[in-house]
């Protein structure tokens, strides 16, 4: 019982510490290269868009969608390994 | 075939469609009637919540907005996508673990309160009202505006339409509608923004179309940033609010976004946790094919826009011109008289206003398509419109029937249960539709500060729920308030009290009213820590319940007790 408690403590930290380093990349593409840093990244190009504008409109976008699939991943692999996964 | 024949055609098509679904997935029990019976799959959920999130605005004004306001228009972008990122990793598995019908249910078993209940109710409601009365007067402009019939007769059709759907096929009929939604307002989305690119810079796709170079080899960004600056207007891609407004309005649109109970509930509709989480990535997934298509729409309509019409003889303007010159979504005025069209930014020199929703709506013949896409982007816009409009409409009755009533008469049957529940759909739909013919003058204004008032209320007691075991009923609500009083009240004065201060020197911290959910989120924050910490922690069950939520196992279909 003891035990299971102290998984379970495991577990929990695991997933904090996943999402957090997730929503620190959220944050980063979002907050920081579209808002805070625009118009440093604004200097350098990606074809026909100024970097940080690029992030601001489409970047993030990108970036967020594929923030959830890595989420996805990377959960059901946790629940698996501390067999707290649904059948 | 004539553009009005061809919208009938295919509006009536889609309608046909949405009732044949309603009929066919009609709710019988209260769990079908609040969660679709909770198995939804993950695909046909994301395509459902896409279709709740997107409203009319999504679909035919933000491009417009974004072409007038170049680099500040991704506020609405990244905020109203962000949200989904804290959705799929703070909220959604969760609360789908928790397995209940609503946010208030959330609410009054982690805080073992009625009056939390209660109070959560309340927001529920008022956040569900003000964006459903904006909504209901977006499904009557749409329609007066394709269908050639005046507003209040298509606010009175949208209404029979929703009406069918939403009360009597619940949560299960409206998902399936709106998967069906989805698919029609994503295909007239995409359609003329395709042409449009292609024409414009040769690629097919729109997202790249926008990094691409249009005639004579210039990049198109590059081009409107010069083409824009030579007229007298800001850069296309440079800001214009100051910094800390942009940070603080993108911070309450994507709290918002994650707070909103419509939103949020569609998340119960899933089997499992895994599901839920996997629905939020195929929400955005849908979402995000339509918000990085927009930004490029807006920047070919503005750059067809200026490059058509500015500069330009006044009787030797395009066609598409003309035509909607008629409805006055576009205005051309010679004021000087000298036979050419000026494009100024300021007001007395100025002799060309458009209309923001023009860049999506003349898109079709902008691109010179034929008349079956405009009647095809008409049955998209109202798709957009009517999905978000019932969304928010079974919140509104579920939270009467279930959070009220079920809360304060708990030997209620199910079957009564069931029909109070389709009666305030019907009462919230008429309620709504009221709204829609007889706009009250705050309506317009209040609807974009439901994402404020969403993250300055419900954003935090949700999250420190589910990672604070040490969070208890008095914190929760004292924050709640707060949070909320805060956010109504800085609104308010700006917004009604004192039009006249509501500018940047006079805001608190720069930030405009849209942007000060996010100082009301914080506010709820500090004032929830701050009294949980002064008064006794949550019982030992709901600890252990939090405990339980946080594990995936178990979760099985969403239960009644």
């Amino acid at each position: 019982m003891e035990n299971q408690k102290q998984r379970m403590k495991d577990y929990w930290r695991r997933n904090i510490k996943i999402v957090l380093s997730l929503i620190a990349v959220w944050f980063i593409v979002s907050f920081g290269f579209g808002i805070l840093l625009v118009d440093q990244l604004n200097v350098f190009r990606l074809g026909g868009f100024k970097l940080g504008f690029w992030f601001a409109q489409q970047g993030s976008i990108f970036t967020f969608v594929i923030l959830i699939f890595i989420y996805v991943v990377k959960m059901n692999r946790l629940d698996e390994e501390f067999d707290v996964n649904e059948k | 075939m004539e553009i009005l024949t061809w919208t009938y055609i295919l509006v009536g098509l889609s309608f046909a469609l949405y009732i044949g679904i309603a009929i066919y997935t009609r709710a019988s029990s209260t769990k079908e009637f609040y969660t679709a019976g909770g198995g939804v799959s993950p695909l046909a959920n994301g395509m459902a919540t896409a279709a709740d999130w997107m409203s009319a605005a999504s679909f035919i004004s933000m491009a417009g907005i974004i072409a007038f306001s170049g680099y500040d228009g991704s506020v609405y972008l990244m905020g109203w996508t962000g949200g989904y990122v804290l959705l799929a990793l703070l909220l959604a598995p969760y609360l789908r673990k928790f397995g209940k019908f609503t946010v208030p249910d959330f609410v009054g078993d982690r805080y073992y309160s009625n009056k939390a209940k209660v109070v959560a109710v309340f927001c529920a409601l008022f956040i569900s009202f003000t964006y459903v009365a904006g909504q209901m007067r977006g499904v009557g402009i749409v329609f007066s505006r394709y269908l050639e019939v005046d507003i209040n007769t298509g606010v009175i059709i949208g209404m029979a339409i929703v009406f069918f759907y939403a009360v009597l096929g619940g949560m299960k009929g409206i998902t399936y509608t709106q998967v069906a939604q989805y698919c029609v307002l994503i295909f007239a989305f995409m359609v003329p923004a395709i042409f449009v690119s292609m024409q414009l810079t040769g690629n097919v796709i729109p997202q790249l179309g926008l990094g691409g170079t249009v005639e004579g080899g210039e990049y198109l960004l590059d081009k409107l940033d010069g083409v824009l600056g030579d007229l007298g207007f800001e850069e296309y891609t440079s800001g214009r609010k100051p910094i800390a407004d942009i940070f603080a309005i993108t911070l309450a649109l994507m709290v918002g976004t994650a707070g909103l109970p419509h939103v949020i509930v569609r998340f119960f509709t899933v089997p499992r946790v895994k599901d839920a989480r996997l629905s939020a990535g195929y929400a955005l997934v849908f979402i995000a094919i339509l918000y990085t298509t927009a930004p490029a729409v807006a920047a070919f309509g503005i750059y067809n826009a200026i490059d058509t019409v500015a500069g330009k003889s006044v009787d030797q303007l395009p066609e598409w011109i003309s035509n909607w010159q008629k409805t006055n979504l576009i205005t051309v005025e010679d004021k000087n008289r000298d036979g050419i069209v000026d494009y100024t930014p300021y007001s007395d020199t100025n002799e060309l206003n458009i209309d923001k929703d023009i860049m999506v709506l003349a898109a079709p013949e902008i691109a010179k398509l034929p008349n079956w896409v405009v009647g095809l982007v008409a049955a998209g816009g109202m798709a957009a419109a009517l999905s978000t409009a019932a969304g928010l409409l079974l919140v509104i009755s579920t939270s009467v029937s279930r959070d009220l009533f079920r809360t304060f008469v708990p030997s209620m049957t199910e079957k009564t249960e069931l029909i109070i529940a389709r009666v305030s759909a019907a009462g919230s739909v008429m309620i709504a539709g009221y709204f829609g013919v007889n706009p009250p003058g705050f309506v317009a204004e209040v609807v974009a500060f439901a994402f404020g008032l969403a993250a300055a209320s419900f954003f935090p007691v949700i999250i420190m729920g589910i990672f604070s075991t040490r969070m208890n009923k008095e914190g929760a609500i004292a924050g709640m308030i707060s949070g909320l009083i805060a956010t109504l009240g800085y609104i308010i004065f700006f917004k009604f009290i004192s039009p006249e201060l509501n500018t940047a020197d006079n805001w608190w911290f720069g930030i405009s009213p849209e942007g000060f959910g996010s100082i009301g989120m914080a506010i709820n924050f500090i004032v929830c820590y701050v009294v949980s910490k002064a008064t006794p922690p949550p019982p030992q069950n709901v600890q252990d319940m939090i405990q339980e939520i946080r594990i995936p196992r178990g979760a099985g279909s969403a239960h009644d007790h």
